[in-house]
C-alpha cells in the first residue's frame, strides 16, 4: 500500500488535484482526467520530438525559497502553493513532477494555441474541398477551436510539390504537411524502413523520400492513418468517399492468425476502406497493407449470389430449400463413414460449433480443415494465415488441423468416401484436391463466397457470406477471443455459414431453434469448457484472453521494450 | 439572429375586416370594368408568355452547376451539397482529373453529378454550403418530364442549365 502510494504523484490540473503514477507525461495525465490537450506531433506509440508546439500549456511548481527564507507552507489539502512559470511548456515530452500545476484553459495557453494555429495555417492551402482528410483532420478540428477565422498573412503562400508519388500506395502533398514528423518516426522506429525525411529549411521545409527509394514497405499505409493532416493519402482510398458519409464497424482482420483489430468504413453496403483499431494486446495501432487492402474482392463479379444445383453438365439457379433438400436426399442413403466434411479455419467459433454438430449428426467419418502456412514477417503477420486455427482445435476438437486431408484424398480415390461437404473452403486451389479426384465423388457440396474451380465440379454450390458480412468470434494466435462484427450485408441470397449448416442439420432430420450467432455463442459457453461462463457482451470490442498458447506477436514485444526504456508512452 | 416583426395595432373598425373587404372588391371591380371595356389586359398566356424577366435575383429555381469564364468546371466533388441536401436529392461520384488535363492541379472533379428533381425541394442549402461557388439555384422553375429517369438531372444537363458565371473567386488559378 505504502509502496503504491509512493509511486503516485499529485498534480493540479485546471485547479483540481489528481494522482498519477510517476513518469506519466503531462499530456497523458491530462487525458486520463478527461482534459484534452491539442497536439499534432505527439503519438503514444512513437518518440516525442516535441516539434509541433501545439500542446503548449501553462505550468507551475512550488516556489523555491531563497536561502534563509521560510519554505512554503502546505495548504489544508497538504499541497504546496504553485508559482506559475511565465513560459509555456510542451505537455507531450515533459513528465509530471510532485506538486506540479498544469493549466490548459488559461489565457496564456489559449494564446499559445492561437499563435501556433495561425502559423500552421499561414501557408496551408485551401484544399479542404478536395482533401481526403477533411472531416477527420486535426488541423481542421483545432482551427475551429483555436483558429482566427481569417488570415492576416497577405504575402504569397510558399509553394511546394503537390500530388507526389512517394510509394506504390501513397500520395504526398507537401503543401498540406505541417512537419509533425510522425510518418518519419513511424518508418524509422516501427517499420524499420527509414526512407522519409525533411529537406530544406524554415518555411521551405519539405517531406521527401530518400533519392532512389520509395515508401513501399508493407506497413506504409499506417503513415496515412497517423498523418494528422492530408499530406499523406492512400491511393486506394483517394477520392473514393468523404469520411463523414461512412458507417464504422469495429471488427477484426481475418487474413492471418493475429486477428488485428480493425474498423471497416462502409457506405450503402459498400466497403471503402479499412483502418487499424488500437488494441495494445493484438496489433498496437497498426496493420499490414496487404491485409488492409484485401477487401476489394468482396465486391467482385465472381461473388456467388444464389444457390446452384448441378443439372447435367451445367449448374442452374435453385432456391435454398431446393439446394438443401437435394443435399439431404443425397446424404440420406449414405453411411457416416462414407461422408467427409472439410470445414475452414476461416470460420467463426459459432460456425465451427454448428459444423461439429453436423458432423456428429451425420456421423461423418472424416473431418478436417485446410491449413494455410506462411512466414511470420517479424511484425504483425503470423505464420498461420488462417484466422481461427485455435478455434478449430477448441470447438471442432481437431488436435492437428490439416493432418486428415491426405486420408480424405485417399478415401475419395479408393471410393471409400462417397460424399464430401466442403464448407467455406476452396479445395482445388488451396488444398491441392484435383478436379478429377473430386469428380469421383457421388455427391460434392461446396459453399464459398466466390465462384472458383472447386465450385465448377460441385453438385451443390451454396453462396456463403464473407468475413465482413458475418457476426461471430475467433481465437487469435495468442489465444485471445475476439469478436467479428457484420459491416455490410451479403449480396443476393448469401447466408452466413452457421445458417447454412443449421439448415443442413434441420433438413437431414435434426431440429434446432437457433436464430442468431449470439444464440450459438450461449451454447458454445455451455458446451466447450474453455468458453465456460462467457457471454457475448463480456468479449467487448477488444476481446479477452481465452487460452495460453505461448505465442507472441513480435511487434508488441518490441513495443514493450520501448515502453520499459521510457522511449514511448505506449 | 432572429428578426422581431412588429405587428400593427389594429383599430376596432379594422378588426371588422369589412372596410378592407370593400376596398378589395373595389380594386377587383375596377379591373373587371377595365378588362370588360378592353382598356387593360391582366391575364398572361402561360406557357407561351412568361413572367421570367420579373423574377427577383434571389429567386430559388432549379439548382445547376456552373462553369467559370476560363471554362473550368467549378465543382470539385467535395460532396458537401450531397451531405447537406435535406431530401437527399444529390448523388455525386468523384474522380481524379488526369494529369494531362489543363486543370490537373485541381486534382478532383465529379465523374457523375445527379440531382433528382422529384426529390429537390429548392431550399438552396446546396448553394449556401458550396465552398467552390459551383452550384447555384437558377430561375428555371418549370421542371417537367414524362418519366422518373427524365427528372434526374445529370452532369451534362446541370451544366446546360447553369451556364457560365462571371465574377467568381479564382482560388485555383495562378496562385496555386
Amino acid at each position: 500500500m505504502s509502496e503504491e502510494k509512493n509511486d503516485l504523484i499529485d498534480v493540479q490540473i485546471n485547479g483540481e488535484w489528481h494522482s498519477f503514477p510517476k513518469g506519466t507525461r503531462m499530456i497523458e495525465a491530462c487525458r486520463q482526467v478527461g482534459v484534452e490537450v491539442p497536439h499534432y506531433c505527439y503519438h503514444p506509440k512513437l518518440t516525442s520530438p516535441g516539434n509541433c508546439r501545439m500542446c503548449l500549456v501553462e505550468m507551475g511548481m512550488p516556489p523555491r525559497p531563497r536561502p534563509g527564507d521560510d519554505p512554503p507552507e502546505p495548504d489544508e489539502t497538504g499541497h504546496l502553493p504553485i508559482s506559475w512559470i511565465p513560459r509555456p511548456a510542451i505537455a507531450c515530452a515533459n513528465t509530471i513532477a510532485p506538486n506540479m500545476g498544469i493549466r490548459t484553459e488559461s489565457e496564456m495557453t489559449e494564446e499559445c494555441r492561437e499563435g501556433v494555429m495561425e502559423l500552421l495555417l499561414a501557408n496551408h492551402p485551401l484544399d479542404c474541398p478536395i482533401c481526403d482528410q477533411a472531416g477527420e483532420c486535426s488541423l481542421q478540428e483545432f482551427s475551429v477551436e483555436h483558429g482566427k477565422g481569417e488570415s492576416r498573412f497577405r504575402e504569397q503562400k510558399v509553394k511546394k510539390p503537390k500530388n507526389v508519388d512517394v510509394g506504390p500506395r501513397i500520395r504526398l502533398d507537401d503543401e498540406r504537411c505541417i512537419m509533425c514528423s510522425r510518418c518519419i518516426r513511424f518508418t524509422d522506429e516501427i517499420a524499420d524502413d527509414p526512407v522519409l525525411g525533411f529537406t530544406d529549411r524554415g518555411s521551405h521545409t519539405v517531406l521527401t523520400v530518400y533519392p532512389g527509394r520509395e515508401l513501399a514497405n508493407n506497413y506504409s499505409l499506417n503513415t496515412v492513418d497517423i498523418c494528422p493532416v492530408g499530406a499523406l493519402t492512400s491511393n486506394d482510398f483517394r477520392f473514393q468517399m468523404r469520411v463523414w458519409f461512412m458507417k464504422e464497424t469495429k471488427t477484426i482482420d481475418v487474413n492471418c492468425a493475429t486477428g488485428a483489430n480493425i474498423t471497416v468504413f462502409a457506405r450503402e453496403n459498400k466497403i471503402y476502406r479499412i483502418t487499424p483499431r488500437q488494441n495494445n494486446d493484438v496489433n498496437s495501432d497498426w496493420m499490414p497493407d496487404s491485409h488492409r487492402l484485401n477487401f476489394h474482392w468482396i465486391e467482385s463479379d465472381a461473388r456467388l449470389t444464389d444457390p446452384l444445383v448441378r443439372d447435367g453438365d451445367k449448374h442452374r439457379l435453385a432456391t435454398w430449400q431446393e439446394a438443401i433438400a437435394t443435399t439431404a436426399d443425397k446424404l440420406a442413403g449414405l453411411d457416416g463413414s462414407e461422408i467427409a466434411v472439410i470445414a475452414s479455419a476461416r470460420m467463426t467459433n459459432e460456425e465451427l460449433l454448428m459444423t461439429s454438430r453436423l458432423v456428429k449428426h451425420l456421423g461423418a467419418g472424416h473431418v478436417d480443415v485446410v491449413p494455410r502456412e506462411g512466414e511470420n514477417d517479424g511484425y504483425l503477420i503470423a505464420a498461420d494465415r488462417n484466422p481461427n486455427t485455435n478455434g478449430v482445435m477448441l470447438v471442432l476438437g481437431l488436435e492437428n488441423p490439416g493432418s486428415q486431408l491426405e486420408a480424405i484424398k485417399d478415401g475419395i480415390a479408393q471410393g471409400r468416401i462417397k460424399a464430401l461437404l466442403c464448407l467455406q473452403e476452396n479445395l482445388v486451389e488451396d488444398a491441392g484436391f484435383g478436379s478429377e479426384l473430386l469428380s469421383k465423388l457421388d455427391f460434392f457440396l461446396t459453399s464459398y463466397p466466390l465462384a472458383n474451380p472447386t465450385a465448377d465440379i460441385a453438385d451443390v454450390v451454396l453462396p456463403g457470406a464473407c468475413w465482413a458480412e458475418k457476426t461471430g468470434t475467433m481465437v487469435n494466435v495468442t489465444g485471445r477471443l475476439q469478436r467479428l462484427n457484420k459491416a455490410v450485408d451479403g449480396p443476393g441470397q448469401t447466408l452466413e455459414a452457421w445458417e447454412i449448416i443449421r439448415d443442413l442439420i434441420q433438413a437431414t432430420g435434426g431440429g434446432n431453434g437457433i436464430y442468431s450467432a449470439t444464440d450459438i455463442f450461449k451454447q458454445l459457453a455451455a458446451e466447450v469448457p474453455e468458453f465456460a461462463d462467457l457471454s457475448w457482451g463480456q468479449i467487448g470490442d477488444l476481446g479477452i484472453p481465452l487460452i495460453e498458447t505461448g505465442e507472441t506477436i513480435p511487434l508488441l514485444e518490441r513495443e514493450k521494450e520501448r515502453i520499459e526504456k521510457g522511449l514511448i508512452v505506449g | 439572429m432572429a428578426i422581431v416583426v412588429k405587428r400593427p395595432k389594429l383599430k376596432w373598425w379594422e378588426h371588422l375586416y369589412l372596410p378592407a373587404l370593400a376596398q378589395g372588391m373595389r380594386v377587383t371591380l375596377g379591373h373587371f370594368i377595365k378588362t370588360l371595356s378592353g382598356k387593360k389586359k391582366v391575364t398572361m398566356q402561360y406557357p407561351e408568355e412568361k413572367w421570367d424577366d420579373q423574377l427577383p435575383e434571389h429567386y430559388r429555381g432549379a439548382p445547376a452547376l456552373v462553369t467559370d469564364v476560363q471554362g473550368r468546371e467549378r465543382c470539385v466533388a467535395c460532396q458537401l451539397c450531397e451531405f447537406i441536401c435535406p431530401p437527399r436529392a444529390i448523388t455525386i461520384k468523384p474522380e481524379e482529373i488526369p494529369s494531362d488535363d489543363k486543370w490537373s492541379k485541381v486534382e478532383k472533379r465529379p465523374k457523375a453529378f445527379e440531382i433528382d428533381m422529384i426529390r429537390c425541394i429548392y431550399c438552396g442549402l446546396c448553394e449556401e454550403v458550396c465552398p467552390e461557388q459551383a452550384i447555384y439555384l437558377r430561375k428555371d422553375y418549370s421542371i417537367t418530364g414524362t418519366s422518373r429517369a427524365e427528372m434526374v438531372h445529370d452532369k451534362e444537363r446541370l451544366y446546360e442549365i447553369g451556364g457560365v458565371r462571371e465574377g467568381l473567386v479564382n482560388k485555383w488559378n495562378e496562385l496555386k
